[in-house]
C-alpha cells in the first residue's frame, strides 16, 4: 500500500467511513445508498480542497514520497529503445545518476537524471540519489556526446544534493559541479531540465543550466533543505515546516519568481497516485519545449541560456 | 533589600567580572594583533607591512577587499564598479536588511564583493575581490550580479578577469535566487572563455559551498593561498555523514593540490609578481612564430 501523508488524513477518514457504510449496506440489509452518494460527493469536494490548497510543507512531503516516480520510471514511460550508458571514463560509474540515448516521439534524445532507489537495498547502491563527482562527469560526458550528434538533452533533477563525503571532496565535488555549470552554458543543442522531485542545491543545479526549466507541481528547488535552513537560521531543525514556507522552494514559488518556465500539473495527491497519467503531462510539456527550441541556431541556444540566467536575481539599481 | 542597604558601606560585591575567553585574547584595538594560529602578538603596523602574514608562523590572515587592492594592483590604478547596487530582501527574512546595512557600514562596501578595473604590473585587468567580513562573503543576488558584470566588462574590453574568492557559499536569506547566481556567473564565464579570454581564480580562506562549486573552481588557472580552507561540504557535515576521522589537512589548499584540484599554491608575498607574469604570458600581442 502506498504511504499516506499527514495532510491526507481527512480524506482517509472519510474514505474509511464510506467503506464502512457500504459494508453495512451489504451485511445489515439497510439501504444507505443516499448517504453513500452524499458522502462520496463530499469526498470529491474534500479531495479537491485539500489537493488544490497544498501547503509548501505538504509539497515537500509529496516530493519525498517513497513511491514518487523516478527518472527511470519516466524514461520507461516516455521513451523507447533506451540504452543506458555508464561511466565517466575517469574514475567510475556513479549509480546516483543514470543516462543514455533513447527515442522520444520517435526521435533520438539524450536523457540524464538523478536516480534514487525504490528500496533500501537499491538506495544504498544509488547512494540515495546523491551523486559523487563521477556522476556529474558522466552526465557531462553524455551531454558532450549529445552535442556531437546533435541530439537534444533532457535532464531530470531529483536529488537531496551532491554527496557530502570524504571521497567526493578528494575527487573534486566542487569542480565537477562547477564544470557542468560552465559547460552546459555552452552546449550547442537544446537543453531542457525538469525537476521531478527534490531539487537540492548545487547538486541539482549541476543538471540545471538549461534553455527551459520545468518543475512538477509538487517538486521543490532550493539552496538548502528546509531542515538545513531551519538549523542554520533558527538553530532548530524541527522548524523545517516554517522554513519550507519562508524559503520559497515550491514550483509555484519559483514560477512567481520567474526562475522556471512551467509548472507541470500533477495528478491529484501527487505523481505517485497515477504514474502513467503523470508521464503524459510531462510528455506534453517536453514536446512543447522541444518544438520551441528546435528552431533556434546553436548560437541562439547559447544566447538564450545566457539571457535566461543573467536575468535571475533581485536587487535595487 | 531595604533602602538602608544601598547606602551601607563596605558591602560585599555580589558579582565579579570574569573576563571571557574571548576578551582574554583581545588586545587593544589597533595597536597590536594576535595571530589566530600561533597566538603571538604582532604590531599591527608591522603586520600590514608583512601583508597580514604572521611573521612568526607564516599564517595568512584574512584581508579586506580594499587591503587586497592595495597589495595586489598598481598604485592608484583601481576604479571600482557597481557600488550603487543595493541588496533587497526578496524572501522578507527578519532583520536581513539590517544585517546588510550593518556590514556595509562596517566594511565600507555595498556587498560582499568589490569589483572594478585596475592595472597589474601595467596590464589592465578586471578584478573581483570577495570580502569575508561582509556576511561571511556569502553570495546573494548583488554579489552574483557584480561578479557577472565584472566578467562581462573583461570580455568586452578583451582583458583578463581575476577573482579573489573568500566565501561561505550561497546566501541562505535569498533562497534559490542565491543558488541561481552560481549559474549566472557560469554563463558569463563561458562567454568570456569562448572569446578566448583569460580567467584566473585565486582561492583564499575560506572558499566553500556554492562559490567553491561554481566560479572559484573553473579558472583557466586555479591558485590558492597557503593553508586556505577550500571545499564543497562543511567538515562537520562530512564527519556526521561518513563517521570517520578526517585527515588533519582535509580541505586545505595543500590537500587540494595533492588531489590535483589546483595549479599552484602561491605565498601572498609572491602573488602579485607571479599572477602578473601569468597575465603577461597570455598577453603577447603578436602571435609568436617559431
Amino acid at each position: 500500500m502506498v504511504k499516506l501523508l499527514p495532510f491526507e488524513e481527512p480524506i482517509v477518514q472519510l474514505k474509511t467511513k464510506i467503506e464502512e457504510l457500504k459494508e453495512y449496506t451489504i451485511n445489515a440489509d439497510v439501504d444507505m445508498s443516499v448517504e453513500i452518494v452524499n458522502l462520496e460527493a463530499r469526498l470529491e469536494k474534500l479531495e479537491q480542497e485539500i489537493y488544490e490548497n497544498m501547503e509548501p510543507w505538504d509539497r515537500v512531503q509529496v516530493a519525498r514520497h517513497p513511491s514518487r516516480p523516478t527518472t527511470r520510471d519516466y524514461i520507461q514511460l516516455l521513451c523507447t529503445e533506451f540504452i543506458e550508458l555508464h561511466g565517466d571514463r575517469l574514475y567510475g560509474d556513479d549509480a546516483a545518476i543514470i543516462g543514455g540515448i533513447a527515442l522520444f516521439e520517435g526521435k533520438p534524445i539524450t536523457i540524464i537524471g538523478h536516480q534514487r532507489g525504490v528500496d533500501t537495498k537499491e538506495n544504498i547502491k544509488r547512494n540515495f540519489g546523491m551523486p559523487h563527482p563521477e556522476g556529474y562527469r558522466k552526465a557531462l560526458r553524455l551531454m558532450k556526446q549529445a552535442e556531437k550528434f546533435n541530439r537534444p538533452i533532457i535532464c531530470m533533477i531529483d536529488t537531496k544534493g551532491a554527496y557530502p563525503g570524504k571521497a567526493a571532496e578528494e575527487r573534486g565535488q566542487s569542480e565537477a559541479i562547477a564544470r557542468n555549470l560552465v559547460e552546459m552554458a555552452g552546449l550547442k543543442v537544446p537543453v531542457i531540465s525538469v525537476v521531478i522531485g527534490e531539487g537540492g542545491s548545487g547538486g541539482a543545479l549541476a543538471l540545471g543550466v538549461a534553455n527551459h526549466i520545468h518543475m512538477l507541481e509538487n517538486s521543490t528547488y532550493s539552496v538548502i533543505s528546509p531542515e538545513g535552513a531551519a538549523s542554520i537560521l533558527w538553530k532548530d531543525a524541527s522548524l523545517a515546516k516554517q522554513a519550507a514556507e519562508a524559503m520559497k522552494i515550491t514550483a509555484p514559488d519559483l514560477k512567481k519568481m520567474e526562475i522556471i518556465d512551467t509548472v507541470i500539473t500533477e495528478v491529484h495527491g501527487g505523481a505517485h497516485k497515477n504514474i502513467e497519467a503523470q508521464a503524459m503531462y510531462l510528455k506534453e510539456t517536453l514536446i512543447t519545449s522541444l518544438k520551441e527550441l528546435e528552431n533556434l541556431t546553436p548560437e541562439e541556444l547559447i544566447e538564450n541560456r545566457y539571457v535566461k540566467f543573467k536575468n535571475i536575481g533581485e536587487f535595487k539599481e | 533589600m531595604s533602602i538602608k542597604d544601598i547606602f551601607r558601606k563596605n558591602q560585599k560585591k555580589k558579582y565579579a567580572t570574569i573576563p571571557t575567553e574571548k576578551a582574554k585574547n583581545d588586545v587593544p584595538e589597533g595597536i597590536m594583533m594576535k595571530c589566530p594560529e600561533c597566538r603571538k602578538n604582532v604590531f599591527t603596523k608591522n603586520l600590514m607591512k608583512n601583508l597580514k602574514v604572521c611573521p612568526t608562523c607564516d599564517h595568512h590572515m584574512k584581508m579586506t577587499a580594499w587591503e587586497r587592492v592595495e597589495i595586489f594592483l598598481d598604485g592608484n590604478s583601481f576604479v571600482s564598479m557597481d557600488d550603487h547596487l543595493e541588496t533587497v530582501n526578496p524572501l522578507n527574512f527578519p532583520s536581513y536588511t539590517e544585517k546588510i546595512k550593518a556590514d556595509a557600514k562596517k566594511t565600507g562596501l555595498n556587498e560582499a564583493v568589490l569589483t572594478g578595473i585596475g592595472k597589474l604590473d601595467g596590464q589592465q585587468v578586471a578584478i573581483a575581490i570577495m570580502d569575508s567580513h561582509f556576511r561571511m562573503g556569502s553570495m546573494g543576488s548583488v554579489v552574483g550580479e557584480k561578479i557577472t558584470r565584472a566578467i562581462e566588462k573583461a570580455t568586452d574590453l578583451k582583458i583578463p578577469f581575476i577573482i579573489f574568492t573568500a566565501s561561505g557559499g550561497a546566501r541562505m536569506q535569498e533562497g534559490v535566487l542565491s543558488l541561481m547566481q552560481m549559474a549566472k556567473t557560469s554563463v558569463a564565464l563561458r562567454r568570456h572563455s569562448d572569446h578566448g579570454q583569460l580567467y584566473i581564480s585565486i582561492l583564499t580562506h575560506p572558499t566553500t559551498g556554492g562559490v567553491s562549486a561554481s566560479f572559484a573552481s573553473v579558472g583557466d588557472i586555479n591558485i590558492a593561498e597557503p593553508k586556505a580552507l577550500i571545499g564543497f561540504a562543511g567538515r562537520r557535515v562530512i564527519e556526521q555523514t561518513v563517521r570517520e576521522k578526517l585527515p588533519e589537512d582535509f580541505q586545505t589548499a595543500e590537500f587540494l593540490l595533492n588531489h590535483g584540484q589546483l595549479d599552484a599554491i602561491i605565498h601572498r608575498k609572491e602573488m602579485r609578481e607571479k599572477v602578473a607574469s601569468i597575465v603577461h604570458l597570455h598577453m603577447a600581442k603578436e602571435v609568436t612564430k617559431w
